[in-house]
């Protein structure tokens, strides 16, 4: 029981978790309180959701640069999400999750990720084969 | 990725450790944004404050630093970003000595490794901006926007990490804006409203920052009656970058590659989207808060230039800053020591005001400080400050630059 999309060969080590998805943007400076692992600006959509250990399913990257070094940091801290899956990312958050080491995948075939994946479903994405599977999918 | 001789050896690490893990790291970036190959740079600028690189990206750095010289300095000019703490500043902002302490290791390591510590994000105005064609790896939003769009140089975001690669192999992967084909227009904007300062400026960015929303997106402003100052262009880009992502824009007749609606595009233009005097009073609208008290009024984001700090010190002449309300200006060391040969300084802070040098108030633990000084209305003529501040726990309102200094003097927003 399982469905794969197709995206483009992504960075990092597979992964399995749940997923936390919204169609809103992201940035680890604009959007996270990076102490309790909460998205802390009242607008997002994920405002007050625990992102820790999450894949973290959105529609695009937004904002600064500061988002390269936090990836890193929160990895170090353990209060990082466990993957992000993105509709496309920006080069920040593709040279943060290479420095952190954290899987990332984007620019998917079948349109947009934050409609094909339900919040809260188990999915297992392949960075290096361009796959996210939806586990629960028959 | 296809790899030059000198790119292969440094590869095998026959440059040393750090160069080896730069050249890695800048295949794995290129390759996921599908690169052909490198291409050479002239200047690297890193963002690294403290607050973002946080112990793990200071132990990190230190760890270059303290490899033998020969591996450890940069081979291009590489220059920073605004720091986090300004040493003659922090206590009166109630920042700690553990974030100063973590400052002063940073400084160290990039020192170690060759690099200017310059801390501004806005070199192309103070230091040596960058001529079209040229290709960099700069590393803040604000300088990569001004630098593509401005001048026809050619950047991509490149975070710290990434910037650092730069510097220590003098090469970037060439994709994004690197690339001709990616720097055509994609948007087609038409202004029927002309901005009239520095935070009208910044509202349009932010307007056409959420019209285009990606970093991959290339928008066209039209309708454009008078070359803007570099300073309005600044708060523009800035608010741009930081509401859509955006790294690039055509302004038609003001930025070099698109001197016409002709030039900017691939192709007929797309149909114009028209930006009202009615859209960028919205802008304000979702920030406003008339007559709540305020805590803390802050020019910065970007830096301010030595003609902005003239017009804060204007405006605070005779007057002074409400006992309960704090205002900051911060600018980048070059022009804070003009500003106090000057006297800019002593007039800002003779009327209570606090000028900060080689910082900017969203990358100093802004969240920290507010706990601190327990400051929660925040007012700004930035949009992009405005933008980004609220992630930190702040209230944000935007306004011009008088209403801001109008309101630290009142102690409440006007």
């Amino acid at each position: 029981m399982a469905q794969t999309l197709i995206c483009h060969p992504g960075i990092g080590p597979d992964v399995e978790g749940i997923a936390l998805v919204a169609s809103d943007d992201f940035s680890a400076r604009y959007d996270l309180d990076r102490i309790k692992g909460v998205f802390s600006r009242p607008a997002h959509k994920l405002f007050g959701e625990d992102y820790r250990e999450r894949i973290l399913v959105l529609n695009n990257v937004k904002g600064g640069v500061a988002s390269a070094w936090m990836l890193n940091e929160m990895a170090s801290r353990n209060v990082k999400p466990a993957a992000f899956v993105f509709n496309r990312v920006n080069p920040i958050l593709a040279q943060g999750a290479a420095l952190a080491a954290l899987p990332l995948v984007d620019r998917f075939a079948d349109g947009d990720v934050t409609k094909l994946i339900r919040n809260g479903e188990r999915i297992r994405v392949r960075p290096s084969e361009g796959q996210v599977i939806l586990l629960d999918r028959p | 990725m296809k790899l030059n001789e000198e790119e292969r050896a440094l590869l095998a690490g026959e440059g040393g450790r750090a160069r080896q893990w730069a050249i890695r790291h800048q295949i794995e970036v290129g390759r996921f944004f599908d690169a052909e190959d490198m291409v050479e740079v002239d200047q690297a600028h890193v963002m690294a404050d403290p607050e973002s690189l946080g112990e793990a990206g200071v132990r990190w750095l230190s760890d270059i630093a303290g490899l033998p010289e020969a591996e450890r300095r940069v081979r291009v000019p590489t220059i920073t970003d605004p720091r986090g703490v300004d040493f003659a500043a922090y206590k009166r902002l109630q920042q700690t000595d553990a974030m100063a302490g973590l400052e002063e290791r940073a400084i160290h390591a990039f020192e170690a490794m060759g690099v200017l510590m310059t801390n501004t994000c806005i070199n192309y105005q103070t230091i040596l901006p960058p001529v079209r064609g040229e290709h960099v790896a700069f590393g803040d939003t604000g300088v990569v926007i001004y630098s593509n769009a401005v001048f026809g140089a050619r950047s991509n975001f490149e975070g710290g990490p990434s910037a650092i690669a730069a510097g220590l192999t003098g090469r970037t992967p060439r994709y994004g804006y690197h690339l001709e084909k990616n720097r055509l227009g994609t948007r087609l904007f038409e202004l029927r409203h002309q901005p009239k300062d520095f935070s009208e400026w910044g509202a349009l960015g932010a307007v056409v920052g959420r019209g285009s929303g990606s970093y991959w997106a290339v928008p066209v402003i039209t309708g454009v009656e008078n070359a803007p100052t570099s300073d309005d262009l600044k708060h523009f880009g800035a608010a741009l970058a930081s509401f859509g992502s955006v790294a690039m824009f055509h302004m038609i007749g003001v930025t070099p590659e698109a001197p016409t609606l002709a030039d900017a595009f691939d192709g007929p233009p797309p149909p114009a989207s028209p930006i009202t005097a009615e859209d960028i009073a919205n802008v304000y609208k979702g920030y406003a808060a008339r007559g709540d008290k305020v805590d803390v009024v802050v020019f910065s984001a970007p830096q301010l230039s030595l003609i902005e700090l003239e017009k804060v010190a204007n405006l605070l002449d005779g007057r002074h800053v409400h006992r309960e309300t704090t205002l900051i200006a911060a600018t980048s060391p070059e022009i804070k020591f003009a500003a106090d040969r000057m006297g800019l300084t002593r007039r800002i802070e003779d009327s209570g005001g606090i000028v900060l040098s080689g910082v900017c108030f969203y990358q100093s633990y802004a969240r920290e400080m507010a706990e601190a000084n327990g400051w929660s209305r925040l007012m700004s003529n930035s949009a992009k400050l405005v933008n980004i501040i609220g992630g930190y726990g702040y209230k944000p309102t935007l306004a011009t630059m008088e209403r801001c200094v109008d309101s630290a003097v009142a102690g409440k927003v006007l």
